[in-house]
């Protein structure tokens, strides 16, 4: 088209379509296979279905934020304010829902 | 009849004018012509009227021929009608590809849960037979766990097996047992088999390296920088860092990979008073030789003392437009860049991702627990909320379903008028239950960052598309293809 240019794959896969008279080529979602893309939360798979691609290790890092501020994300830190915050807590994973909220 | 803009991005990248169409995830270049029939209709004007006059003006004819394409492109619609409706699932059960396989909840290192929550500490945690859990991973349960993926996987060409811990290589045995029958069944099933592993590269052997080589491992490995930055926080229990120790094992595996297996990444994480992120892309690509690096930024509950303040979420974004600067220049002249947060959002935009789930889990993926509970992924592995059978009876279907059905993108209202929606999807699972105690909810509290990564994305992907079109194509990649296997190119 003169005017309007489809630029990435999924914009020419659908101007190819609609050419051929087939209207229902606009505008659905996909199925991921990969990982949420934002802020690398989780690696599993790549947007290809891959595992090559992948970065980013994080399981239960939810200690490593607490203990060592690691990643200290939503969690307090252990070194100097909230050394208690786990206490009720044995297993990581397993119950980490039992552990409070604290109030600085 | 009127007709009305669907959601969408305007943006310009070396004065042209595009278009980001959240309902496709389409991107089309517009010209003044096509500009002004999109500013036309966008707060809604009538058809009829717009036509009126215009037969035979051949010019009116071009503009006529915009209209349609944008109707097809799914950006203008019938005000009133409801946009298409994506399908609520695919069909079920849907085929695995990727199993994550926990082989072990140790560590090493000091900055891990493990050095207070060790063994002992597991042993306590029962599963919910009543069983205690188990520290390591059997080699017995990690072949039950390869026939699980192999019986679950009808259809797929290749499946993928990702080892994760604690830290990997404390059960190295259960990795090599893995592999090696995971090809065994490979060969018989007629699949490919793809393998990916996490370290932290302390246990890294010229042994090790060379079975990872030659089984061709995506390998990440987990570090924060140069010796300063890493130190800071990754130390052994001794307090003693780690970079002198692990910075000559990732030169000898990185010299040994090169140009023989998949790119290897670092995987940063960033914490308040880190270095800049140009600094430590550049130590570790220039001096200890990665692929690729990939930065994940910290988050915070706001107003907290340890929150991140919103500067510095600013502060980073400024980071990642000048690494993201670095990545388009090498773009136009057709180097490679090892940036990878910025890779990776150029080819979902590229590919047009619009993902109706934000993330596999649970469809393509599982986790599984040292014992071979199944989770939705590998961070709810061993929550017993979210457990969906294990692999000796099987998957949990009606649970996986209704997990699938809630996480679904029509169920987040906040995400239907984000046009940054066809590749964010409302996040992370995980992080939504930690921050909201539900799975399903969007992580709201990223939004505006994820909206100012997305513009930073889409003009970087305009930028490239005047400048140099033909890098684009290698972004493109088929569709389960190795996302590192589509940059080829120079270094």
């Amino acid at each position: 088209m003169k005017h309007l240019k489809a630029i990435n794959r999924k914009a020419r896969w659908i101007e190819e379509r609609s050419g051929h008279g087939d209207s229902s080529a606009k505008a659905m979602a996909d199925i991921p296979f990969g990982c949420s893309t934002q802020l690398d939360p989780g690696w599993e798979v790549d947007s290809g279905g891959g595992t090559y691609g992948l970065c980013t290790p994080v399981e239960r890092d939810l200690y490593d934020c607490y203990h060592s501020c690691y990643w200290p994300a939503q969690v307090p830190d252990a070194l100097t304010n909230f050394p208690e915050w786990t206490s009720t807590c044995g297993a990581p994973v397993h119950d980490w829902s039992k552990i409070d909220l604290v109030f600085p | 009849m009127n007709y009305i803009t669907e959601l969408h991005r305007r943006f310009e990248s070396e004065g042209v004018p595009f278009v980001y169409v959240s309902p496709s995830a389409s991107i089309l270049a517009l010209d003044g012509v096509s500009a002004s029939v999109l500013d036309h209709f966008t707060d809604g004007a009538d058809l009829e009227e717009w036509v009126t006059g215009h037969d035979g003006d051949e010019e009116f004819k071009e503009q006529y021929e915009v209209f349609e394409g944008l109707v097809h492109q799914g950006l203008l619609k019938p005000e009133g009608e409801l946009g298409p409706v994506a399908e609520a699932l695919p069909p079920m059960p849907y085929p695995l590809t990727t199993l994550v396989l926990n082989v072990t909840n140790k560590c090493n290192l000091a900055c891990t849960y493990c050095y207070e929550f060790g063994e002992d500490k597991l042993a306590d945690a029962l599963r919910k037979n009543g069983d205690a859990r188990r520290s390591r991973m059997s080699a017995e349960t990690a072949r039950q766990s390869i026939d699980f993926l192999f019986e679950n996987s009808t259809g797929r060409d290749q499946v993928n097996l990702t080892f994760f811990g604690g830290e990997t290589l404390l059960n190295f045995e259960t990795i090599r047992d893995a592999v090696l029958y995971a090809k065994e069944r490979a060969a018989e099933c007629g699949k490919r088999m793809g393998f990916a592993l996490t370290t932290n590269a302390t246990l890294l052997t010229d042994e090790i390296i060379e079975f990872l080589v030659e089984h061709r491992f995506g390998v990440n490995i987990s570090i924060d920088g140069g010796g300063e930055e890493q130190d800071r926080h990754r130390t052994f229990k001794s307090g003693k860092g780690t970079y002198e120790e692990i910075a000559p094992r990732i030169q000898r595996l990185i010299a040994a990979n090169s140009g023989v297996g998949q790119p290897i990444g670092a995987r940063v994480t960033l914490t308040e008073g880190a270095a800049s992120v140009r600094d430590t892309y550049q130590h570790l690509v220039g001096e200890l030789g990665f692929d690729q690096v990939g930065f994940a930024p910290v988050t915070s509950a706001p107003g907290r003392d340890y929150a991140l303040a919103s500067a510095s979420m600013d502060a980073l974004l400024d980071d990642f437009r000048v690494l993201t600067e670095d990545y388009v220049e090498a773009a136009l002249e057709n180097k490679r860049h090892g940036f990878s947060n910025i890779e990776d959002l150029l080819r979902e935009l590229h590919q047009g991702v619009n993902k109706a789930h934000p993330c596999g889990a649970g469809l393509g993926l599982l986790g599984v627990s040292t014992e071979g509970d199944l989770g939705l992924c590998h961070r709810f592995v061993e929550s017993g909320e979210h457990e969906v059978g294990d692999v000796e009876s099987g998957i949990d279907q009606e649970k996986r379903q209704q997990f699938l059905i809630d996480g679904h993108i029509s169920n987040k209202a906040e995400c239907q008028t984000c046009f940054a929606r066809p590749h964010c999807s409302g996040g992370c699972y995980h992080e939504a239950q930690v921050r909201y105690g539900d799975a399903s909810h969007p992580n709201v509290h990223h939004c505006d960052w994820v909206r100012a990564w997305t513009d930073l994305g889409l003009e970087a992907y305009g930028k490239i598309a005047v400048g140099n079109p033909a890098f684009l194509d290698r972004l493109d990649g088929d569709p389960g293809a190795p996302a590192g296997a589509v940059m080829e190119v120079e270094v």
